[in-house]
């Protein structure tokens, strides 16, 4: 599988002997043809501080601290579904939207979109009604103007990213939760990333002669137990902060997201 | 973590004792599938409107938790089951014919011989044996004669694991390499049966409480769920449809309503 190639710039800036915060920095996306190519911008050293600044207890748009424990996953999970949220809205609702007014993709681009904004809508609620608004993601605003949205397969190629990448979120997010009532609702929902994920790929290759491309190599991942390696057949289970930092390189994500106390175990 | 620690933990979590809780239990699905298969409709008698609605409560898990190698090895009976329905499907002359089916049904069963693989190795000498399966449930199902059966049951099948895998989430919350491999497999259970859906000509996801007049009804029970978090999302989120609202969350189901559906097919 060729992962993305994404550099984030991470600085780790000691504010103390036993404090070092990681400010994820946004990079940027280029969309060429159907393929996505994925680079970071040059650090900003100003906009660091002023995220710095701005990181001691407060939160708007620019920045926002997603906090400790079971709450910082689930604000986690709540951006990446405002992500996918934004990006499918775009998709059905938008102008630019070109591709042949979709023809059959047109029923699976609206479930997904419909799936996509009540997952968004409730994890508004689930944090509202456990946290004080502060603590809460805020609505975020995000930045599609690199994707092409004309070409249905560039549409492809972005959905395909974004769920496939959903799926690793919740995968490696699971175990760092320790509410098993917030787990199973995670697993709920992981299950309809991957629903869509094959979907996706599916359309994708059905255009590329791949019929296995619901699941192929490129997005399964081997295990191992000891010395027994176990051939592809699971999927990746990827840590919040690599998560977080390959969102930031696609540059769709407008807010500084700042993880130095997400769980990491 | 370690394969060490991994087994560790296995050790910790009372395995030692499910050797007979085992015997007990396969046997009691075995006693079920004998009595479904005289049924022209197996699958329907697999569940009970008592259990659905417990299949829609997070605190049901709770109270009946498994230990890790219980749910290893009812994962395994699992994989079992699929592993060898398309083994012998994609074995069979004449059933799976198009060039693209053999493609996606192949990859399907490397999985699912991958899945047991993982399993039997992860619990050692504590693995189950193979079942006897009958996977036309007493001549109840053409599944190996006719394409669409096959097609169905594959549906059904993917889409137990899918909720089978879910509904044991909770009971692993304190392992976190077993929950972490669970979660891997539960996804790819989920990619193959949106997959297997949408080439029987229905959507990747599961509206309400599924085709309430199939065969398989049974496997969808309490899939129709609009409670969230105690929320009912019909009326906290009234802008979305009732089936939207389904098809965005799957359901779990307890171990013992899928060791009823997947006991309809151990002999």
């Amino acid at each position: 599988m060729k992962k993305p190639v994404i550099k984030v710039e991470v600085e780790n800036r000691k504010k103390d002997a036993s404090s070092r915060r990681g400010f994820l920095k946004l990079g940027g996306l280029a969309v060429v043809g159907s393929s996505l190519m994925l680079y970071s911008c040059a650090p900003e050293e100003e906009e660091f501080l002023t995220a710095d600044a701005k990181a001691k207890g407060v939160n708007n748009k620019k920045v926002f601290n997603l906090g400790e424990g079971d709450r910082a996953i689930l604000n986690y999970a709540y951006i990446l579904e405002q992500l996918e949220a934004a990006f499918y809205t775009e998709v059905v609702q938008g102008s630019s939207l070109s591709f042949s007014e979709m023809d059959g993709d047109y029923e699976i681009f609206y479930d997904i979109y419909q799936h996509e904004l009540i997952h968004r809508d409730f994890f508004e609620l689930v944090l509202n009604s456990l946290f004080s608004p502060g603590q809460v993601a805020p609505t975020l605003e995000f930045d599609f103007k690199s994707v092409d949205f004309t070409s249905r397969d560039n549409v492809l190629a972005v959905s395909q990213i974004l769920e496939d990448t959903g799926v690793q979120a919740y995968n490696g997010a699971g175990s760092l939760l320790e509410n098993s009532t917030y787990l199973l609702l995670a697993g709920k929902i992981v299950s309809i990333e991957a629903r869509h994920a094959s979907a996706i790929r599916d359309l994708i290759g059905d255009e590329t002669g791949d019929a296995d491309n619901f699941a192929d190599e490129d997005v399964t991942v081997s295990l191992s137990l000891g010395d027994q390696i176990f051939a592809e057949a699971f999927d990746d289970a990827v840590d919040p902060r690599e998560i977080l930092e390959r969102v930031a390189g696609t540059g769709f994500l407008q807010t500084r997201i700042i993880a130095n106390n997400v769980p990491t175990e | 973590m370690s394969f060490i620690n991994f087994l560790d933990k296995i050790a910790d979590g009372k395995s030692l004792d499910a050797k007979g809780s085992r015997r007990e239990t396969f046997g009691h699905f075995a006693n079920v599938g004998k009595k479904a298969a005289m049924a022209s409709i197996p699958f329907a008698m697999a569940a009970t409107s008592n259990k659905t609605k417990a299949a829609t409560m997070a605190s049901s898990y709770a109270s009946a938790m498994a230990s890790p190698t219980e749910i290893l090895n009812f994962a395994l009976t699992l994989e079992y089951l699929e592993k060898e329905f398309y083994q012998i499907a994609m074995d069979t002359d004449g059933l799976i014919t198009g060039d693209d089916a053999r493609e996606v049904f192949g990859l399907i069963l490397r999985h699912e011989d991958e899945h047991v693989n993982f399993l039997l190795t992860a619990l050692g000498d504590n693995a189950v044996a193979k079942p006897e399966f009958d996977f036309t449930v007493n001549g109840a199902f053409d599944t190996f004669s006719n394409y669409q059966t096959f097609l169905l049951l594959s549906q059904g099948f993917e889409d137990t694991g899918v909720r089978a895998y879910k509904g044991q989430a909770g009971a692993l919350i304190d392992n976190n390499a077993l929950l972490e491999y669970a979660l891997q497999i539960h996804s790819v259970e989920a990619r193959h049966a949106s997959q297997v859906r949408r080439m029987r000509m229905e959507k990747g996801w599961i509206t309400n409480a599924g085709d309430v007049n199939s065969p398989i009804a049974a496997v969808y029970a309490g899939e129709d769920n609009t409670v969230q978090g105690g929320v009912d999302l019909t009326s906290a989120l009234p802008q979305y449809s009732k089936a939207s609202i389904t098809e965005a969350f799957d359901e779990p189901l307890t171990m013992d309503e899928v060791n009823a559906i997947a006991g309809l097919f151990i002999v």
